[in-house]
């Protein structure tokens, strides 16, 4: 369709002005994003900042009420989350939106089931064996260990559960993953597992868009970090050109150093 | 077991062998347990009362009178597997039955007669299933409560009040014909037609909630409405196709229910929604959605007619058969709370 395909030269995904009203409450305004082919990008802010507003407009989840989304060259407009998935933006929502009584191959390719047609395709069976070896062979190679894929994800610890759900998100020619406070609800020991992970998913040239709170996710996995304030853009920065203390700043609504609060910048 | 490479990311999965014998038994009670519970009821209904107990009309006995219960549970059961509740199927099989009396009184010919109590049900069915989505209703049990009031009045209102009796036979075959096996010990073995069309409603229910992805993403509703959302699921439309099937199989109860008393009658099916929810709840389906298989439900509406018809060879009376049936609903959650807490333990 589109001739320039990724060209390094233009963003993968961009956002220009987007403005999100709820009622009276404005949640987003004049909000412009970029996110680079195979970049990992940190939004910061506080409570209500708006960065899960954002995040489900990127995805399609909440429509915005004004401004535009341009991917991949052309201007797009989602008024679902299956239209942003049909283009390869994926979510991974806060509370992992998976299904505990379901197993994992089924979680996995819940929505997009593999089937097989029966009776000229008037009665669509689901193939369990198929989503059962589909999964194992992509949880194998994302180097996520469960003890089997048939394996209730209700039965699994938070950290398996997040990989689940990030697994997921890639099954299907993914280009741009969206996650919403990925290590939050995490043990300690899960962290670092789950953030190797996002490094993964970079390295496979995926676009990835991260929430965190944590300065040490952001300042592990990002190339570039942005903060939101009261809705609106309040700074950004290539990662290599800002500190922790003044990201803790953005977060707070000021562009003077806290040192106070921080440590400074990590190697 | 393969052994799990250096660089694993996530905990190595804990050996089999660390997990204790009682742990795995558990998912072979959770599907076969059930089994087991109506074996030993078999037994012990059989040592009360051996001559009649398995004599093959009494077993036949068995299979007409749980039929319409049958047919209304697994309906239920769908339902209950989305974290909903019909209330309005007893009513509903009598607004289906008194269709087809009424109809078939009024001279309408037997094929649209009998296509009319499946075809009431389902637009029953369908206009719970518009309420709970479309009108947003809170909960549908509202929706549904709403039916079960609406569809008796309809049911009163077109027959008025008062039952029809006679009805042609082929209208009657579903829920009274017999098939003729043969002669054993000098008595006549004839095998309900509604038995056989029992098993194959039970088959297909399985085939549909087990193998097709309208039946996963039904699971999938009552795990997590929000993930089966976000995950590109229409819920709503899953929604009114499963209340169109519980209305639809109500229907097909009160056809069973027309041919084996050869009438219709108004106030037919007055409390059954809750023999089903019962007969649901004690085949191991969770009121919370997502939980339970088709082959419990069989055993649970098995289980709810041999308790009714021990008791009823036993002269026992129909008081203590809700005494009973209430204990044994009690019983048959806190068995599932129990094995729930030995499930999340280790």
């Amino acid at each position: 369709m589109d001739q320039r395909q990724t060209n390094a030269a233009e963003p993968l995904l961009e956002a220009k002005g987007i403005c999100k009203y709820f009622g009276a409450v404005t949640a987003l305004r004049d909000v412009d994003l970029q996110l680079w082919p195979g970049e990992v990008l940190g939004v910061v802010g506080d409570n209500g900042a708006g960065k899960s507003t954002l995040m489900k407009v990127l995805s399609g989840l909440h429509p915005q009420s004004e401004g535009t989304l341009i991917f991949d060259g052309s201007p797009v407009r989602f008024s679902s989350p299956r239209e942003a998935r049909d283009l390869g933006i994926e979510m991974v929502y806060q509370d992992l939106a998976l299904a505990g009584n379901m197993n994992i191959a089924e979680n996995i390719y819940l929505g997009r089931e593999p089937t097989r047609k029966l009776l000229g395709g008037a009665l669509a069976l689901f193939d369990h064996r198929s989503g059962i070896r589909r999964a194992k062979e992509h949880l194998e190679n994302l180097k996520i260990h469960v003890k089997s894929v048939e394996q209730k994800v209700e039965e699994l610890s938070g950290g398996q559960r997040q990989a689940v759900a990030i697994a997921r998100s890639i099954a299907f020619e993914a280009r741009i993953v969206i996650m919403d406070e990925p290590t939050a609800a995490l043990a300690i020991k899960e962290v670092g597992k789950v953030l190797d992970l996002i490094v993964d998913l970079k390295n496979r040239g995926i676009s990835v868009v991260i929430i965190s709170h944590r300065m040490d996710d952001i300042f592990y996995v990002c190339d570039r970090v942005m903060a939101l304030y009261h809705g609106s853009n309040f700074a950004e920065a290539r990662l290599k050109e800002t500190s922790r203390g003044e990201v803790i700043g953005w977060i707070m609504g000021t562009k003077e150093k806290v040192e106070k609060v921080a440590h400074d910048r990590v190697s | 077991m393969t052994a799990y490479p250096e660089n694993s990311r996530l905990e190595p999965p804990e050996s089999e062998d660390k997990v204790p014998l009682s742990l795995r038994l558990i998912p072979f009670f959770d599907r076969y347990g059930i089994l087991i519970v109506i074996a030993v009821m078999c037994l012990v209904m059989w040592a009360l009362q051996p001559d009649v107990f398995l004599s093959w009309r009494n077993i036949s006995n068995i299979f007409k009178q749980t039929a319409a219960n049958g047919m209304l549970s697994i309906g239920m059961f769908v339902v209950i597997l989305t974290a909903g509740i019909d209330l309005s199927v007893g009513s509903v099989l009598a607004l289906g039955m008194m269709t087809l009396a009424v109809s078939n009184a009024a001279g309408v010919p037997w094929p649209v007669a009998l296509a009319l109590s499946p075809i009431m049900g389902m637009a029953a069915g369908f206009v719970n299933g518009i309420g709970i989505t479309k009108l947003r209703m809170p909960h549908p049990f509202i929706m549904t409560l709403g039916m079960l009031f609406m569809a008796r009045g309809l049911a009163n209102l077109i027959s008025g009040g008062v039952p029809y009796s006679g009805l042609p036979d082929p209208v009657r075959f579903l829920g009274s014909a017999r098939i003729y096996l043969g002669e054993l010990d000098g008595t006549r073995i004839n095998l309900p037609v509604v038995f056989l069309f029992t098993i194959l409603v039970y088959l297909l229910f399985w085939i549909l909630l087990e193998h097709t992805v309208f039946g996963r993403r039904v699971y999938a509703i009552g795990g997590n409405p929000e993930a089966a959302r976000v995950s590109g699921i229409n819920v709503d439309r899953t929604l009114i196709i499963v209340y169109t099937i519980c209305g639809f199989m109500a229907g097909i109860a009160g056809l069973i229910m027309a041919g084996r008393t050869n009438s219709g009658f108004p106030n037919a099916g007055t409390g059954m929604e809750l023999e089903a929810i019962a007969a649901v709840i004690i085949g191991g389906a969770s009121f919370f959605g997502g939980r339970g298989q088709v082959l419990g439900i069989f055993g649970g509406v098995l289980i709810m007619g041999l308790i009714k018809n021990g008791l009823n060879l036993n002269n026992v009376s129909t008081f203590w058969q809700q005494i009973l049936i209430g204990a044994i609903i009690v019983l048959a959650v806190f068995i599932d709370v129990l094995r729930r807490d030995l499930g999340t333990r280790h």
